[in-house]
C-alpha cells in the first residue's frame, strides 16, 4: 500500500522528537526562559537541513519517486499569521507540547496527552465554524 | 549501539534528521511536511456540519493521517522501547523556575503532578489540557500551519509570512510563560 511509505517517514520523525526530548513539557518551559540552547539548536538545524534540501531539489529540477514535479505551493500571508500564531504560541506554552509531540507523547504512553489532542481538534473546529467571522 | 540510542540523541543529531524528513516526504510522495493539517482532516471527517472549511476531499490527504499514526508510533519507539528511564536533564535555572510553579515531579517527559487525571478534573487542569489544546487547534490552523509546517518547512522554503507566524509563536509562547501561565499555575 502507497501509504505506508508516510507512515515509516512518521515513525522516524516521532522517534527523533522523542529521542530529543523535543516532545517533553520540561525542554519548552527552558525554551521559553531562553536557558538552554537545546530546542533552538534543534529548530535550527533542522531548518538548515531542510533550506539545503529544497534548494537541491530546485536546483537540480529533481522530481518525485513516482516521476511527478516537485512543486511546494507559497504561504500566503494574513492577519491570521499574526493573531494565530500568538494563540497557538500561548497553547504551545501552556500546554507545552505543540501537535508533533502531542502525538509522540501519547504514543510514549502518556494517554492524557489524548484529552490535549480531542481539545485540539475541537479548537480547529471551532475556527473552522468562526472563520468567515474572523480577520484575515 | 543499542545502548547508545537509549541516551538522549544531541540537538545536532536529531535536528538534522527532523530536517530530512522534508525531502523524504517530497521525494517519496511529493508530500509538504504538515502536522496540524491532521487536525482538520478529522473535523472534515468526524463533523464537517456544512462548514465551508471544512467542505474539502479529506480522503485525498490520508496521507497526513498516515504520517500521524507514524509519529504516534514514533513514540513508542522513543519513548518506551529506546526509553533510559532517566530524568529530561534540563538546566539548573529551569529546574528552580518550575518549583517555583508549584512543580516538583521531574521523572518522564512531562511532569507528573500537573499532567494526571485527578489535575485535569480541577481548574488548573482543565486551563492547561483542555484550553491549552483548544489554543493549539485554533490558533494553528488560523495562523495556517504550526511549528513543522510554518517553523520547520515554511522558514525551509524560505516563506516569509511562516517566519512572521513563528514569531508570534513566540510572542504568545513569552506571554504565556512570563505573565499569564504563572497565575494558572497558582489556580
Amino acid at each position: 500500500m502507497k501509504n505506508i511509505r508516510f507512515l515509516l517517514i512518521g515513525i522516524l520523525f516521532g522517534t527523533v522528537l522523542t529521542k530529543s526530548e523535543a516532545v517533553s513539557w520540561f525542554r519548552i518551559q527552558e525554551m521559553f526562559r531562553f536557558q538552554s540552547f537545546h530546542m533552538y539548536g534543534i529548530i535550527g538545524s533542522a531548518i538548515a537541513v531542510g533550506m539545503l534540501s529544497i534548494w537541491l531539489i530546485k536546483k537540480f529540477k529533481i522530481k518525485a519517486v513516482n516521476g511527478e514535479e516537485i512543486k511546494i505551493a507559497d504561504k500566503e500571508f494574513n492577519k491570521g499569521q499574526i493573531i494565530g500564531g500568538t494563540i497557538f504560541g500561548m497553547g504551545w506554552a501552556l500546554s507545552g507540547a505543540c501537535p508533533g509531540p502531542l502525538y509522540s507523547l501519547v504514543g510514549s504512553g502518556y494517554y492524557l496527552i489524548f484529552v490535549v489532542i480531542i481539545s485540539a481538534i475541537f479548537g480547529t473546529w471551532l475556527y473552522s465554524y468562526f472563520k468567515p467571522k474572523l480577520p484575515h | 549501539m543499542l545502548e547508545l540510542l537509549k541516551q538522549p540523541w544531541p540537538w545536532y543529531i536529531s535536528g538534522p534528521i527532523i530536517g530530512i524528513s522534508i525531502p523524504l516526504l517530497l521525494i517519496f510522495g511529493n508530500k509538504i511536511l504538515g502536522i496540524s493539517s491532521s487536525f482538520r482532516h478529522t473535523c472534515a471527517a468526524v463533523a464537517p456540519f456544512n462548514i465551508q472549511f471544512l467542505k474539502y476531499n479529506w480522503k485525498s490527504e490520508i496521507w497526513n493521517m498516515f504520517f500521524v499514526l507514524g509519529i504516534f508510533i514514533g513514540g513508542f519507539v522513543g519513548g518506551v522501547l529506546l526509553n533510559n528511564g532517566e530524568a529530561v536533564k534540563i538546566s539548573e535555572a529551569t529546574i528552580s523556575d518550575i518549583k517555583s510553579l508549584g512543580i516538583n515531579s521531574f521523572d518522564g517527559l512531562i511532569p507528573s503532578d500537573v499532567f494526571n487525571w485527578n489535575t485535569l478534573l480541577s481548574v488548573k487542569g482543565v486551563f492547561i489540557m483542555v484550553f491549552g489544546g483548544i489554543m493549539i487547534g485554533f490558533g494553528s490552523r488560523y495562523a495556517g500551519g504550526c511549528t513543522s509546517g510554518h517553523a520547520i518547512m515554511g522558514i525551509s522554503n524560505l516563506q516569509w509570512p511562516s517566519l512572521i507566524a513563528v514569531i508570534f509563536f513566540f510572542i504568545g509562547g513569552l506571554l504565556m510563560t512570563h505573565f499569564i501561565a504563572p497565575f494558572i499555575y497558582q489556580l
